[in-house]
């Protein structure tokens, strides 16, 4: 197996692992198209990230951070619906990346790789940073755990049962933020959330508990990564459509099979 | 001799777009006493208990609640994601994770919902998981008790059985229950005081005198009024020489005579 391979595979893996247990939190506190604005939004981070001169991490991971903010200081507020406000920001962001960067005319952006990913392109600092951060990312998710699947049920009832509702609220709109920036780069913009999604959508019918659904979003996205990454070596497919085609033949798959949720 | 209050309200205003929703609202609740809040649609009862709750502010007013108190809530709906995947079990411990298998056993029978413990919470009926409610706020033992329409989509014999537990657990617990309700007619033959709210408390006291105060008859037609008169009278053994019913500053009508 060549080394390259080995790197998206080490890398792919990781980013099964985070995904599966924040998809399931996008899935049930309908988050989907969160993910889809910040995603969008990223590339203007990209490009903003061009402009002066950082890394491109850092500005995805920078703006990414401000949109989820915002988003989370907007829904208190409750004089537009949750996805207007997405859809504003969300094709907003979009736009403005795309006009800022052709206004840009020696940026050297591959916009192409951006919007489908590169994960054949990861060395193994970008791996090690993926596991690293995704630990990290896990932990503070682990805290916020408990709390989080209360506010899932209702908020009201989890204020009056002493959880901190407002912490764990924007605190997983931030860690989300913060998943989708590092995703970015394997599937690309266009299909981030779908890595997140699809896992947990497909995981939903055989759990009967939240930890599991989790533990099995996890199996359906590293088993997405192995299938999509070996289809695309065998194939010459891009990797990144090629890992959601592969999670999306998982989640059809298991549709045959009886549930027990 | 009065115990002190777990919870008191003093002239809550609150305004909502522009919509005055509490005005100079007052109520208190203290230990083993049942307070109802009754009104029509609109009324602000559900806000009121948020209030009460801790988890509106009042733009004026005042909210005194007894420090530390467990407080056990129902809410008047519960709508579980259905991609949660959810046990009762679980559910049960979210709200009380030192309480047992046999008390999550005994709390779930008390509430005639013994059967559901396996269960998913998604796939419970209304009434169902209105029980399941009830029996997880009681199982926080709590000092207050806080039901806001605890017996919606629960069968009508189910409600007198739901009426029964909560009298019994304020008597024997001494817990504070404060609870809104629709059901007039078992409203007033179990509690100790009713708030009568419209915005404003209308008027406030034993059920048998708000039963026949003007403002009363007015929000609820006196063809209610008068069928409910037939039930009061079997539970006015409980309002005893403490005759303390919410104080004076939130205004009677004439005809209101219900002060002790």
């Amino acid at each position: 197996m060549d080394e390259f391979l080995a790197r998206a595979l080490a890398g792919g893996l990781a980013l099964a692992v985070v995904a599966g247990p924040f998809g399931c939190f996008v899935v049930w506190r309908r988050m989907a198209y969160f993910g889809d604005t910040l995603a969008h939004a990223a590339l203007l981070g990209v490009v903003l990230g061009a402009l002066l001169d950082l890394d491109f991490g850092i500005g995805i991971a920078a703006l990414s951070l401000t949109l989820a903010l915002a988003v989370g200081l907007m829904q208190r507020r409750r004089d537009l619906a949750s996805d207007t406000v997405l859809g504003i920001l969300s094709h907003g962001a979009l736009a403005l990346g795309l006009v800022v960067l052709s206004l840009m005319q020696d940026a050297r952006i591959n916009v192409m790789g951006w919007l489908l990913g590169d994960i054949l392109s990861l060395d193994w600092f970008d791996v090690a940073v993926m596991w690293g951060g995704g630990a990290v990312l896990l932990a503070a998710l682990a805290v916020l755990w408990r709390s989080l699947v209360a506010i899932t049920i209702d908020e009201d009832l989890a204020a009056v049962e002493g959880h901190a509702v407002e912490r764990a609220r924007l605190g997983l709109m931030v860690l989300v933020a913060l998943v989708v920036a590092a995703a970015m780069k394997v599937v690309g913009i266009l299909l981030v959330t779908a890595l997140l999604v699809v896992p947990a959508a497909t995981a939903r019918r055989f759990a009967r508990t939240p930890e599991q659904m989790a533990a099995l979003a996890v199996l359906v996205g590293a088993a997405a990564v192995v299938l999509g990454l070996g289809a695309s070596w065998r194939f010459d497919t891009p990797s990144g459509p090629s890992v959601v085609v592969a999670a999306l033949g998982v989640f059809l798959a298991s549709r045959a099979v009886p549930g027990r949720g | 001799m009065t115990a002190p209050a777990l919870v008191s309200i003093e002239g809550a205003s609150l305004v909502r777009g522009g919509q005055t929703v509490l005005s100079g609202v007052s109520l208190a609740v203290r230990p083993g006493r049942i307070v109802t809040i009754v009104g029509p649609n609109g009324a602000g009862k559900s806000t009121l208990v948020k209030v009460a709750l801790g988890l509106l502010a009042p733009d004026s007013g005042k909210v005194t609640r007894a420090e530390g108190m467990v407080v056990g809530y129902v809410p008047q709906s519960l709508n579980v994601e259905p991609t949660l995947p959810l046990s009762v079990r679980r559910f049960l411990s979210m709200a009380a994770p030192r309480a047992s298998r046999p008390e999550q056993e005994a709390a779930l029978e008390r509430v005639g919902a013994g059967h559901v413990l396996g269960r998913q919470v998604v796939q419970l009926s209304g009434g169902e998981l209105q029980r399941v409610m009830l029996a997880r706020a009681v199982l926080r033992r709590p000092r207050l008790l806080v039901l806001d329409e605890p017996v919606g989509g629960v069968d009508m014999a189910g409600q007198a059985e739901i009426y029964d537990l909560i009298a019994d657990f304020a008597r024997t617990q001494g817990t504070g229950v404060l609870m809104v309700s629709h059901d007039l007619h078992v409203v007033m033959a179990a509690t100790d005081e009713v708030v009568c709210l419209n915005r404003h408390v209308c008027c406030a006291g034993h059920p048998e005198a708000v039963s026949r105060h003007p403002e009363y008859l007015a929000l609820f037609g006196a063809r209610v009024a008068n069928s409910l008169a037939v039930y009061t009278h079997v539970h006015d053994h409980q309002h005893l020489a403490d005759g303390s019913v919410g104080g004076t500053e939130h205004g009677h009508g004439p005809g209101c005579s219900h002060h002790g």
